[in-house]
């Protein structure tokens, strides 16, 4: 590629990428001068990145589909929405975790860094049109993540995380690749516009093309972190520190939709019916069934989220199987809202622990209503919006992603995730139940979190709730940037 | 401007600000808030009839607040419809509404839970005005029920008490019963038209091309929701209980508004009753029916509000009588004058137990017209007006109600006439009782209570005074006229065109012979009340028993009702069946769940060998389809 033939769209097609690259080496070169206790300025800058970032793509955000970057890069009002819900989810991240990581002497800059390269990852997954722009995202993503769950050195849990992570990780890499070298095989190009071309004109059931479809499912649902492919994620979220688990469960299910989206709605949209909508299905429904199944037994509360996010993206990949522009639009409602969702759940395990104290069991939970009435209330409103109960948010995402399914006719998928929603309801509301009913262990008020800590996860819990009492505005949103 | 929004929002905002920082901030800021919000919706009122007016008679101003949910193509907003007939509502609702909230700050004065009180107050005038603004029946419904809600909490207000508990459980449970009704009316107007907006269905009934859907089942099935709110037989049996709350709540509640939604869904949906003649009948003799037995149970009672209550249930009947013969802005014209009265009789009723710290027995009471010279003057206004004296409030619209029971052209006729009167009859007569019972006779109070006799603070008497004022002159305003364009007046069937004059004759004449037997009976005591008693002990005992519909619904409804809940619903179906099957899922759950949580032995080789096999299922799949 010539870099002479770099126009002036091209730059402002990524403008937002590169201000956030720029920042970050900024950040990563200022923070190696800083003292330990001055490392509140990299935490300050990383928020002011993240606001510009987002005013950047705010500002930028083209409304018409625009490829650039000779057929790489592309910007539409989809990846307009993704990027600027991530640099929401990343901001809250390290708002909530900043408290965490200082009471525990183990702030450093690279949570920072190493959370704004993971961003960098999930906004060029939003924006790829071709296979290695993909690849890139992916990899960018993923090598953040695995250092990100290491990053507190001295703990053997994060560290034998990390390695799981890493090898699992690069087997479903591998397989993605793997699947894209056959893509390319067939097809003759990496871009997404000319592969969908393609797979068009081929007949149905083309061996091949099939083939590299079945990697490429594989390599999806790795990333997501559906049944069969899960295993690493109970593991992961226990392992790492809260605040990387509360990263883990945010933004990069952003990248995983758009990975998703991007590879089979875009490229490989032909072959829907013909090629991966039965692959999906089944991940689809053992995602749902494993992940709520097995949460029950669940006595650790980051494990049990862990199960309830292999059950969510059950859900979102529901919504994509439907393979309509309303089971998509649906998709990305149920990504937005458990975004949201697990943003503020993994926050109220920050805000009841302390030095020396993780707050990661069940039994913590207990009473917390005589403890602290609002932010029993503000996890009351998250369990019963993860549970899919109305008036909240998660209700609608569930009614969606539902109705998605019985219009492409699958009344069956449509019973099993109602039964198996009601069997997921079981575990939420144990944990409302051990708040309200049960007596605390510890009678001593709530401690963690700062105001600024505070003050956003209440807005987190409202949200939930007002999301669901207007859900309109956001539904409208998600459908119109879907083409 | 959402001006309509703005009057549903503002009572919220009492009732939030109250809620949650009544208590801490002390009796002003909830005087001010519970009493001043309710003021500025009725302000807003004013505004949006200046609006109405300007913009022509059949006019209405339409607000959507947002949309609610959608599905599909169809989708359900929550909007605001104002036409007169709400007009109507809604300045009685926030002005009576205002007034009762003013009176209140003296009436509650002591009572620890003030805050409570007026926050409840505050969402009640929320949820009533959801109620008559709400342009589609599921709003209205919203409204229904919240209103249910608040008058459940108001009247078990002194929870610590159980019978008052008891007695609010009651009145919920009862409009339960008559809410199935109501939404089984909903469920089919939607099924058949496709719409719940009250405006369009009215306009499909009116159509050439009637809907697909029986009128007449569809009105007695709303009509049964609006027995429950509205306390007909056989529903009525909450009301004369649910005085177990504070006063002002009886008066603002249980007597002006909240009682009136059946009338007003009624009237609201009076295109459906116009092609119903069938379901209109049977409002016509359940209304007449009611007004007249509450009316005989009146008679005999003791208690003051008892007295009040059966009287309100005796109204609301008349009201139906009127829906029930098609004279619909009539209804609406006593619902109109029936609050300010019964409001004034009501508030009149709690200075008088608050002046006698307590006592509600009328025949321990006596000779208060010196004491509380203002509680007397309002309350004797307002008697007056209930009784149908010329030219007070209640004479005009109660006469037109009994000229359309026997002259309308839409189901009126001579036994409805007759049964209305003699409830005209009585109604006078026990009113009189009750002023002269209460005011007049020689006192029968205990020195020790006579002694500390007091007239109520201004806030009290006030309020009283403006309400007196209205009984007295409301009826001038010519509302049936006014609703005209939207709810047309029955024509009068021609025999009787000329006799119009003579019937006003004889009702005024039946009021002044109730108010003659009254003064006969009462005038000195409770003697010859006492002896005609005396005279027919088992009439008396039946009255006095309220017909023991109580008791006939214990024998034949909750006992056989209790004994299949018990042994069937329970014992059987719950226990055995639902239980039984549940408790085995949920154990099959959580054993597969401690199966299944043991996959995840945290050996990464055999997470691996995990996605080998959905690898290798992905490519059985290639191979078959390939």
């Amino acid at each position: 590629m010539n870099p002479a033939s770099i126009t002036r769209l091209d730059l402002v097609l990524a403008t937002p990428e590169m201000f956030l690259l720029a920042a970050t080496c900024v950040i990563l070169l200022g923070d190696l001068f800083l003292r330990d206790r001055d490392r509140w300025i990299t935490f300050v800058l990383s928020l002011l990145t993240l606001a510009g970032v987002g005013w950047i793509t705010a500002a930028t955000g083209f409304t018409e589909r625009t490829v650039g970057w000779h057929g790489t890069y592309v910007a539409d009002p989809l990846s307009t929405l993704l990027k600027i819900v991530a640099c929401g989810a990343v901001a809250v991240a390290f708002l909530y975790g900043h408290g965490y990581l200082q009471e525990r002497r183990i702030l450093k800059g690279e949570y920072y860094v190493l959370g704004l390269f993971a961003l960098l990852g999930v906004m060029v997954l939003a924006s790829a049109n071709s296979l290695v722009t993909l690849y890139l995202g992916v990899e960018l993503l993923a090598l953040s993540l695995y250092a990100l769950v290491a990053f507190n050195r001295d703990s053997g849990v994060a560290a034998e995380a990390a390695i799981k992570y890493f090898v699992l990780g690069s087997i479903a890499s591998g397989a993605l690749l793997y699947g894209m070298s056959i893509l390319y095989g067939v097809t003759g190009s990496l871009e997404l516009g000319v592969i969908s071309n393609a797979a068009l004109q081929m007949p149905a059931g083309q061996i091949g093309l099939l083939f590299g479809l079945a990697f490429i499912v594989v390599g999806v649902a790795f990333k997501f972190g559906a049944v069969p492919f899960h295993a690493w994620v109970p593991d992961v979220y226990h392992g790492a520190p809260t605040p990387v688990t509360l990263f883990l469960a945010a933004a990069p299910k952003l990248g995983s939709f758009a990975l998703a989206f991007r590879l089979l709605a875009e490229g490989l949209g032909a072959v829907h019916a013909t090629g991966w909508q039965d692959m999906i299905t089944m991940v689809a429904v053992l995602s749902i069934i494993v992940g709520n199944v097995v949460a029950i037994a669940q006595t650790n509360i980051k494990r049990m989220l862990a199960y309830s996010t292999i059950s969510h993206v059950g859900f979102i990949l529901l919504g994509i199987l439907a393979g309509t522009s309303q089971g998509y639009a649906a998709a990305l409602y149920y990504t937005i809202t458990y975004v949201i969702m697990s943003v503020g759940g993994f926050g109220m395990i920050i805000l009841l622990s302390r030095k020396g104290f993780e707050a990661d069991s069940l039994e913590d939970f207990k009473g917390l209503n005589a403890r602290s009435p609002w932010f029993a209330a503000v996890m009351l409103m998250l369990m019963f919006s993860m549970a899919g109960v109305p008036p909240f948010v998660g209700f609608w995402a569930k009614l969606v992603v539902i109705q998605a399914v019985l219009d492409i006719g699958s009344l069956w998928l449509a019973i099993l995730a109602v039964a198996l929603s009601v069997v997921g309801a079981y575990y939420y509301l144990r944990v409302v139940k051990l708040m309200y009913f049960d007596e605390p262990t510890d009678k001593a008020a709530l401690q963690g979190g700062g105001g600024a800590m505070r003050f956003v996860l209440s807005l987190n819990g409202l949200a939930v709730l007002a999301l669901g009492l207007y859900p309109g505005l956001l539904l409208a949103l998600c459908a119109r940037v879907i083409p | 401007m959402n001006l309509l929004t703005v009057i549903v929002l503002l009572p919220l905002a009492g009732f939030l600000l109250n809620g949650l920082l009544g208590r801490r901030l002390g009796r002003t800021f909830v005087s001010v808030v519970g009493c001043g919000l309710p003021v500025l919706a009725f302000l807003a009122t004013v505004k949006a009839v200046l609006l109405l007016q300007a913009a022509g008679p059949d006019a209405a101003l339409l607000e959507v607040a947002y949309r609610w949910a959608s599905f599909g193509a169809q989708g359900f907003d929550v909007a605001f419809y104002f036409d007169r007939l709400t007009a109507v509502m809604t300045l009685i609702i926030t002005g009576v509404g205002s007034l009762i909230h003013v009176y209140s700050t003296g009436y509650m004065k002591d009572d620890p839970s003030y805050a409570r009180y007026f926050a409840y107050l505050n969402l009640f005038l929320f949820f009533m005005l959801t109620l008559v603004l709400g342009r589609s029946l599921l709003v209205c419904f919203v409204g229904w029920e919240g209103v249910g809600l608040a008058s459940y909490l108001l009247i078990g207000f002194w929870f610590e008490d159980p019978a008052k508990a008891a007695a609010g459980k009651k009145a919920f449970i009862t409009n339960r019963v008559g809410d199935a009704g109501f939404l089984l009316g909903l469920f089919l107007l939607y099924w058949a038209l496709g719409t719940v907006n009250m405006d369009e269905i009215n306009a499909a009934f009116a159509a050439p091309v009637a809907p697909a859907v029986s009128a007449s089942l569809v009105g007695v099935l709303l009509f049964i929701g609006a027995t429950g709110k509205s306390a007909q037989i056989p529903l009525h049996v909450w009301l004369p209980d649910a005085m177990a709350g504070p006063t002002p709540v009886s008066a603002l509640i249980h007597a002006a508004t909240m009682v009136t939604a059946g009338v007003y869904l009624v009237a609201r949906l009076h295109g459906i009753y116009e092609h119903a003649p069938e379901a209109s009948q049977v409002v016509a003799v359940i209304g007449v029916l009611t007004a007249f037995f509450a009316a005989t149970i009146a008679l005999v009672q003791t208690d003051i509000k008892k007295v009040l209550a059966y009287s309100t249930v005796s109204q609301l009947g008349l009201m139906f009588l009127a829906l029930g013969v098609g004279a619909y802005g009539v209804a609406v014209f006593h619902v109109y004058t029936h609050a300010f009265f019964k409001a004034c009789l009501f508030l009149g009723a709690g200075s008088v137990i608050h002046a006698l710290g307590g006592e509600q027995d009328i025949r321990k009471m006596g000779g208060l017209w010196r004491k509380i010279p203002v509680t007397f003057f309002t309350f004797a206004i307002a008697t007056a007006a209930i009784a149908g004296i010329p030219p007070l409030a209640g004479f005009f619209s109660k006469d037109e109600i009994l000229w359309f029971a026997l002259a309308s052209e839409h189901g009126g006729s001579p036994i409805l006439w007759v049964l209305g009167s003699a409830t005209s009859l009585m109604t006078s007569f026990y009113m009189f009782r009750l002023l002269w019972l209460t005011f007049l006779t020689p006192s029968r109070m205990s020195h020790d209570t006579e002694h500390h006799v007091h007239e109520s603070p201004l806030s009290m008497t006030g309020v009283l005074i403006v309400l007196a004022v209205l009984s007295a002159i409301g009826g001038f305003f010519e509302l049936p006229h006014f609703l005209e364009p939207l709810l047309p007046m029955p024509a009068v069937l021609e025999s009787l065109e000329h006799y119009e004059h003579t019937f006003v004759f004889v009702a005024v004449a039946v009021a002044l012979l109730g108010l003659a037997a009254a003064t006969f009976m009462y005038r000195r005591g409770l003697a010859r009340g006492e002896a005609l008693a005396a005279r027919f002990p088992r009439l008396h005992r039946v009255l006095g028993g309220k017909y023991y519909i109580d008791e006939l619904f214990e024998a034949v409804l909750y006992r056989p009702l209790h004994w299949i809940s018990d042994r069937v619903f329970l014992g059987l179906g719950d226990r055995l069946l639902i239980d039984g099957s549940l408790h085995g899922l949920a154990a099959l759950t959580r054993r597969a769940s401690g199966r299944l949580s043991r996959v995840q032995t945290g050996q990464l080789q055999w997470y691996v060998a995990m996605a080998v096999v959905g690898v290798v299922g992905c490519l059985v799949w290639v191979w078959r389809h390939g």
